[in-house]
């Protein structure tokens, strides 16, 4: 179970009074405070964990959220941000005492910037939204994480979000252009703008992936990126994972950047095939999903120097597709996997560490023994260009003593990254999930050094409080400035 | 012989005795921004090798005191290149008979032209060591190329100017290097439309990884462009052989320039290396040199605000990096800090005789709430207040 800090006994007490407070700063029904209207807000991603808010802020502008953060700061009220509610590492679980501040409203595309190739959006357009609003222009925005039809861009840059695409074109945090912000204090800031590489201190950098615990984001200048002429998949099924990671190897040394190198292993095929009936080869061990881009002559030439290195590897099975709707289908298994493990498993915890892509036999070979001794399944999915490897480790909730097997499992395999050289989150983000974890990677002077950012920009540790940290003994948040 | 553990000695004592630092590599970034005033230097030219390269993982990590060019030679031998194109200004800065370092590079953030495609220096940051003001060793990121393992200071020691701690070790993604590169030269026109045009080709779906535009006295500078009369607008595509030729040609027929002319791969990377290292600027000695940044079409108004100043100058990132230079005066730097201020952008004084240098402001001022969260962290990592202070600012 995670450990909460318990709640401040006098802001408990003065519960109406804030609710009245937050509610004169906020439109009529920006503030929910019944039980029954707050459920939806007591989780998210991670949804093994609950906890009904104090209440929820739906501000609509960043003056308001602004009014909001400064009434809490003044009051000492935690402060939890949250976009969709769409984390996988509880990044939004609200705390008992805590104010829930919702970026829902917040859901207009302010400035579309065609010759500048950037969009000023507010926190809560969905990632999805971006890329929607452009298309028509060619254009789109590229970080594209799995949940991206629901998941908010304020969310997005919180825990710098990534996707299958990262490869060729990066993570949220190379991405973007400028933010506007609030502090805990209530003032605004506007962070970078629509051109690159401000002067002085890189907030930028430092704000995206900081888990809601420095600011609140409001607004999000990105970059839009004009699509390339055409993008085309393949598959490639292979007879062992050692045999699938030295292809993979293979193809990052030829020169060839695929715009997306996905792979999964033989539990995954099966799940993902059963689901979608995408074709895949049900013989194989690990599968291979390559994607390139550019003009169809260019798809051509690529696919086949890559289908060259492929056979090189003896594959069981090779298949290039010849048009948009073959890609799709290629696709179709793999964006379909967690509802595809969803069916085979009642439940199930999707994991996320980097390991160096060379670990990847060992690695897998490990998960597999460990899948035995804890008796519970697992499926992988493995962003293979960049090392990003999600474990779907299966399980059922209805059954605590399986749901614990599975939380001490998936530590075990993040423990596993880390001793690889890796690390424990490649892209979900610390949160709750892997917060008591942070020790295996780093130092305790080191999460000294990360506390006492934090406690720059938010000295009374009211924002997010709970999150990312292993909280300390006794729970004292403000650390001395002092040498 | 210089260890992390003896940088740690001599933050320690530094911090004993109260007696700052100036922290460097080779020096040869001395003369950017504010002058420090230090009874000491710290250097980490000494801290020098390459301690892993895995071409396959895309990863290479080296100790701060690498020279660049030793690193560029390492991966140039696996066919692979460092993404954001670090500049060499030593035309600007000086020749100092040393080679600047991966710490040099990496603690100010100097990114090439493929910068507006690609990234900057700190988006390829995966992994850095660093003493901080503290004395305490600590790491941020690791040797993987997706990690969001709590708050990123990678970035933010990234371009921090030594001034939050002494970067030791740091891990790079790199990535294959094109096979071949082409340009298409657009000659004669002027800066707004050269805008236009690099926004086109910025905008189309052919990859484009350089776009700049100089004018007639920098293109006189630049050896591999003689033969153009009057401007040049550079648009540079990077890929295999074959794509490069069709991508090329399909730029040129979307411009539909008849004077339009294409370099091949060698006569490219001479002219690009060029406009990397800032050699088209026409700085004279004794001038300052300030580098704008701005929204791209913001560029040619930036040029436009200055032109009764007559600054030498051009363009790289598609109009929106802005190179110029003129006299190292207050009235100059105040004009030109107008500018970038009235376009939005961010601006800094690169080079200029220290007189200058310690009485303007060398990059914006920050907003007193946000100035308030600049101090609050350089006391969270340099609590003394030893490491090169007043660099970026004033009494910081």
């Amino acid at each position: 179970m995670i450990r909460q800090p318990d709640p401040k006994p006098d802001i408990m007490d003065r519960r109406d009074a804030i609710v009245a407070g937050l509610r004169a700063l906020l439109p009529e029904s920006g503030l929910i405070a019944e039980p029954r209207l707050l459920k939806p807000y007591e989780t998210d991603g991670l949804s093994a964990y609950r906890q009904p808010p104090l209440a929820v802020a739906l501000p609509e502008t960043t003056e308001q959220t602004a009014a909001v953060l400064k009434y809490c700061h003044q009051n000492g009220v935690r402060v939890v941000p949250r976009g969709a509610g769409t984390s996988l590492s509880g990044g939004a679980l609200p705390l008992a005492d805590a104010v829930v501040v919702g970026m829902m409203r917040m859901n207009r595309i302010l400035d579309i910037n065609y010759p500048d190739r950037c969009a000023v959006v507010q926190a809560g357009v969905t990632n999805i939204g971006i890329t929607n609003a452009v298309s028509a222009d060619g254009f789109f925005y590229a970080p594209d994480p799995s949940s991206q039809l629901a998941c908010m861009i304020g969310g997005n840059v919180n825990m710098n979000s990534g996707g299958a695409h990262c490869l060729k074109y990066g993570v949220t945090a190379n991405n973007l252009l400028g933010l506007k912000v609030v502090t805990i204090e209530g003032e605004i800031l506007d962070i970078g703008g629509a051109h690159l590489d401000a002067a002085g201190y890189d907030w930028l950098g430092l704000l995206t992936g900081s888990e809601g615990m420095l600011v609140v984001v409001t607004e999000v200048t990105v970059r839009i990126l004009r699509g390339p002429e055409g993008a085309r998949a393949m598959l490639a099924a292979f007879g062992s994972n050692e045999v699938a990671g030295a292809a993979v190897d293979a193809i990052i040394s030829s020169g060839i950047i695929p715009v997306a190198l996905e792979f999964m292993d033989r539990p995954a095929i099966h799940a993902c095939e059963a689901f979608a009936h995408a074709g895949y080869p049900l013989d194989a061990e690990a599968m291979l999903i390559i994607e390139v881009e550019g003009s169809a002559e260019e798809q051509d030439r690529l696919l086949g120097q890559l289908s060259d290195i492929c056979r090189k590897f003896d594959p069981i099975s090779l298949k290039v597709s010849q048009s948009a709707e073959e890609s799709l289908a290629i696709w179709k298994g793999r964006k379909g996997a967690f509802g595809a493990v969803g069916r085979i498993s009642p439940d199930y915890l999707c994991m996320d560490g980097t390991i160096p892509t060379s670990q990847l036999p060992h690695v897998l070979r490990r998960i597999q023994e460990m899948s035995d001794s804890y008796g519970l399944k697992v499926a992988n999915i493995f962003h293979a260009g960049d090392g990003n490897l999600h474990p779907l480790i299966m399980f059922d909730a209805n059954d605590a003593d399986s749901f614990h097997a599975a939380e001490e499992f998936g530590a075990d395999i993040l423990k596993l990254c880390v001793e690889v050289g890796g690390c424990l989150t490649g892209e979900h983000g610390v949160g709750v999930e892997k917060r008591d974890l942070m020790p295996v990677q780093f130092h305790a002077h080191e999460l000294q050094q990360q506390r006492r950012l934090k406690s720059a920009f938010d000295p009374d540790w009211l924002l997010n409080p709970s999150k990312v940290f292993p909280l300390l003994e006794p729970e004292v948040a403000v650390l001395p400035q002092a040498a | 012989m210089i260890t992390e553990d003896s940088i740690v000695a001599t933050v320690v004592e530094a911090v004993r005795t109260r007696e700052p630092l100036l922290i460097q590599g080779n020096g040869t970034k001395a003369g950017m921004l504010r002058p420090v005033q230090a009874g000491r230097t710290l250097s980490t030219a000494g801290l020098s090798g390459i301690n892993l390269y895995a071409p396959k993982e895309l990863i290479l990590s080296a100790r701060a005191g690498t020279p660049l060019t030793e690193i560029e030679n390492a991966v140039a031998a696996a066919g692979q290149h460092l993404i954001a194109e670090p500049p060499d200004l030593s035309a600007l800065l000086g020749e100092t008979g040393r080679p600047q370092t991966l710490g040099g590079v990496v603690a100010t953030n100097l990114s090439g032209p493929r910068r507006v495609a690609w990234g900057a220096m700190r988006d390829h940051v995966m992994g850095i060591r660093a003493v901080t003001g503290r004395a305490e060793i600590i790491r941020s990121g690791g040797r993987v190329l997706k990690n969001v393992t709590g708050l990123d200071l990678c970035k933010l020691l990234t371009g921090s100017h030594g001034t939050l701690g002494v970067i030791t070790e740091i891990t790079l993604k790199v990535l294959p290097a094109p096979e071949a590169t082409g340009t298409l030269v657009l000659p004669g026109l002027d800066e707004a439309a050269a805008v236009t045009a690099l926004s086109a080709a910025l905008g189309s779906p052919f990859g484009v990884s350089g776009a700049a535009w100089l004018p007639a006295e920098a293109v006189a500078r630049v050896p591999g462009l003689a033969g153009i009369g009057g401007s040049a607008t550079l648009i540079r595509i990077e890929d295999f052989a074959e794509s490069v030729v069709y991508r090329i040609g399909r730029l040129k027929e979307q411009f539909a320039l008849a004077d339009a002319v294409l370099f091949d791969t060698e006569l490219s990377r001479a002219v690009w290396r060029d406009v990397r290292d800032a050699r088209p600027l026409a700085a004279r000695e004794e001038d300052a040199v300030w580098r704008v940044s701005v929204r791209p079409s913001s560029g040619p108004s930036i040029l436009n605000a200055l032109r009764p100043l007559g600054l030498a100058h051009f363009l790289d990132w598609g109009g929106g990096l802005v190179w110029l230079a003129g006299p190292a005066d207050i009235a100059t730097h105040a004009a030109v800090e107008t500018a970038a201020r009235a376009a939005g952008g961010t601006w800094t004084l690169l080079r200029a005789p220290e007189v200058l240098r310690g009485a303007v402001r060398v990059v914006p001022d920050e907003p007193a709430a946000l100035a308030r969260i600049t101090r609050e962290v350089k006391a969270a990592m340099d609590p003394a207040g030893i490491l090169n202070p007043g660099r970026l600012y004033v009494g910081l």
